[in-house]
């Protein structure tokens, strides 16, 4: 029941860190090649949070905080470029959040800050505290989908031009986007942390990035459903096969590139053509 | 009458290419003025000037008398302008309907906060099929953008930008890809939304359509305005027949009007 139970945390952990990217780079259409570095950023704060003593509950809003805050700065760079060459300078915040942290003494360095304290629940309950953060990370998503600010996101995703010109601040709205994606990306890092009591610069690095723009892509850009259901198996996989493990940047690089080409909708997109073929453009 | 826009000694440049040089005009409230000129006179540019996407070198745009100048588009719109882009752009994954919607909920997308905390849109949707039924595209309501003809997706650019309320609509070539038909309808449509109380700016090559509906021309060539005042005269004018037919065409041409 134990291996069960810390791989259902794994899931709920992946889910919610898949649905924050899904928020910036699916509902709003900034394609993130470094969000990895936003879940290191939470999982940073909420470990050194907690081995100074700061309890883990606490821990984790002050992690959503500071990774949210980051967020909103690596924001600002969408407001100046755009698709190909966002996704190239949010690859080298990628890059740039792990060799600073790898060269930090103050942060573990290489090796990374083990030990971290235990958060005083059972390993169920931590179970559920992800579950419940991952389903209220779902809802929310449902719910930015269905009001005028998941409107202007999905104008914005096709076309900020034109969303310019009907009066839309598209500057504002692109940055709360990253603001929101970021930070719930920075509490997946806190329950990260905690869940595997040890963390270190690699765990953040482009191949997680690549992982979970992977499992966005795969279950379908924008689908609330498709991308909790992919992330979901994505991040279990290579706990029931070494070989995926092994070689993680080919297979999920690979999905991807399959998904860009074969079905740019992902899964979602397939399900809904086999379920619904009459129907236009099923997002 | 009063002025509602005044473009004041506008000059732009690209480059060291001047795309506009010292231009000014007026338009008054209820007016439909025609915007024409040659293929690269300036006139998108000019447009471009006012929904501030081109910042000019020098000069001065004023809405109601309040200087637009430094301000981003966003805010310009918000001030009462709206544009209907010369090469139509709908939102393609939402349907006809729903782009007219979001349009009409712009006081719910005054900040994203504002926008986070509303869901509802029964307002917006109403508005929303009225301009459609009134620009006769209420069939295509529930359909994509992306089956429709030229036609439909010229009238769908017209209902989203009329779906802000403007006080200054800028229509940048409306007719252009539709045959004689149906931009004579549009045309129609165009004159009936100004009668019942929008103000116009018309760029349009189609100079039938244009001596039909508007009640005043500004004519510009390389940048520089050459006319302004009624259809008939400037059309009589004789910069303006040479910039449309070269010097040797408008000694030919005799009294012909310069045909679309």
């Amino acid at each position: 029941m134990e291996y069960e139970i810390s791989l259902a945390t794994t899931m709920a952990i992946s889910v919610l860190f898949a649905l924050s990217l899904n928020l910036i780079t699916g509902f709003c259409g900034q394609i993130s090649l470094g969000h990895a570095a936003f879940l290191g950023v939470g999982a940073y704060a909420s470990g050194m949070l907690a081995k100074a003593g700061v309890p883990f509950l606490l821990t984790l809003p002050l992690a959503m905080l500071l990774s949210g805050a980051l967020g909103i700065v690596v924001g600002f760079a969408s407001l100046r470029v755009r698709a190909d060459f966002l996704a190239i300078t949010t690859m080298g915040v990628g890059f740039l959040f792990v060799g600073i942290v790898r060269q930090q003494d103050a942060l573990g360095g290489e090796m990374g800050i083990s030990a971290i304290p235990d958060t005083g629940m059972s390993k169920l309950a931590f179970m559920l505290l992800a579950v419940a953060m991952a389903a209220a990370a779902g809802l929310l998503s449902t719910y930015v989908r269905r009001c005028w600010m998941g409107r202007v996101f999905a104008a914005i995703a096709e076309d900020e031009d034109t969303v310019r010109v009907m009066g839309i601040d598209v500057p504002r709205f692109k940055l709360t986007a990253f603001a929101l994606g970021t930070a719930l990306a920075g509490l997946a890092g806190g329950l990260y942390a905690q869940h595997l009591k040890f963390i270190a610069p690699d765990s953040f690095g482009f191949i997680e990035s690549i992982t979970v723009l992977s499992m966005v892509v795969v279950g379908g850009i924008g689908s609330v459903v498709g991308v909790s259901v992919s992330a979901a198996v994505l991040s279990v996989l290579p706990s029931w096969f070494q070989v995926i493990g092994d070689y993680k940047l080919l297979v999920y690089g690979g999905l991807l590139f399959l998904m860009m080409r074969f079905s740019p909708g992902g899964m979602a997109a397939l399900v809904a053509r086999i379920f619904h073929p009459d129907r236009w453009g099923s997002k | 009458m009063s002025a509602l826009l005044s473009v004041g000694a506008i000059t732009v440049r690209f480059d060291g290419v001047t795309a506009i040089s010292g231009a000014s005009f007026e338009v008054k409230q209820g007016e439909l003025l025609g915007l024409i000129g040659p293929n690269g006179a300036g006139k998108t540019t000019m447009l471009r000037v006012i929904t501030g996407v081109v910042r000019q070198s020098s000069g001065t745009v004023l809405l109601e008398g309040r200087p637009l100048d430094g301000l981003p588009t966003h805010l310009r719109i918000r001030r009462g302008l709206a544009l209907s882009q010369q090469i139509v752009r709908p939102f393609r994954d939402m349907s006809v309907i729903d782009n007219v919607a979001l349009a009409a909920g712009a006081d719910k997308t005054t900040s994203p906060v504002k926008a986070l905390f509303r869901t509802g849109r029964e307002r917006e949707l109403k508005i929303g099929h009225q301009l459609l039924s009134r620009l006769g595209i209420e069939r295509q309501a529930n359909e994509s953008p992306q089956i429709q003809p030229m036609g439909i997706l010229k009238r769908l650019e017209l209902a989203r930008a009329l779906a802000l309320e403007p006080r200054l609509l800028l229509l940048d070539e409306p007719l252009a890809g539709l045959n004689s038909k149906e931009a004579r309808l549009l045309a129609d449509t165009i004159t009936e939304i100004n009668r019942s109380g929008t103000t116009i700016i018309l760029i349009e090559h189609n100079l039938g359509e244009v001596l039909r509906v508007c009640s005043r021309l500004v004519v510009l060539d390389n940048g520089v305005k050459i006319a302004d005042g009624e259809p008939e005269a400037v059309m009589n004018d004789a910069t303006v027949r040479a910039a449309y037919l070269g010097t040797g065409a408008a000694a030919q041409s005799g009294g012909q009007h310069a045909a679309a």
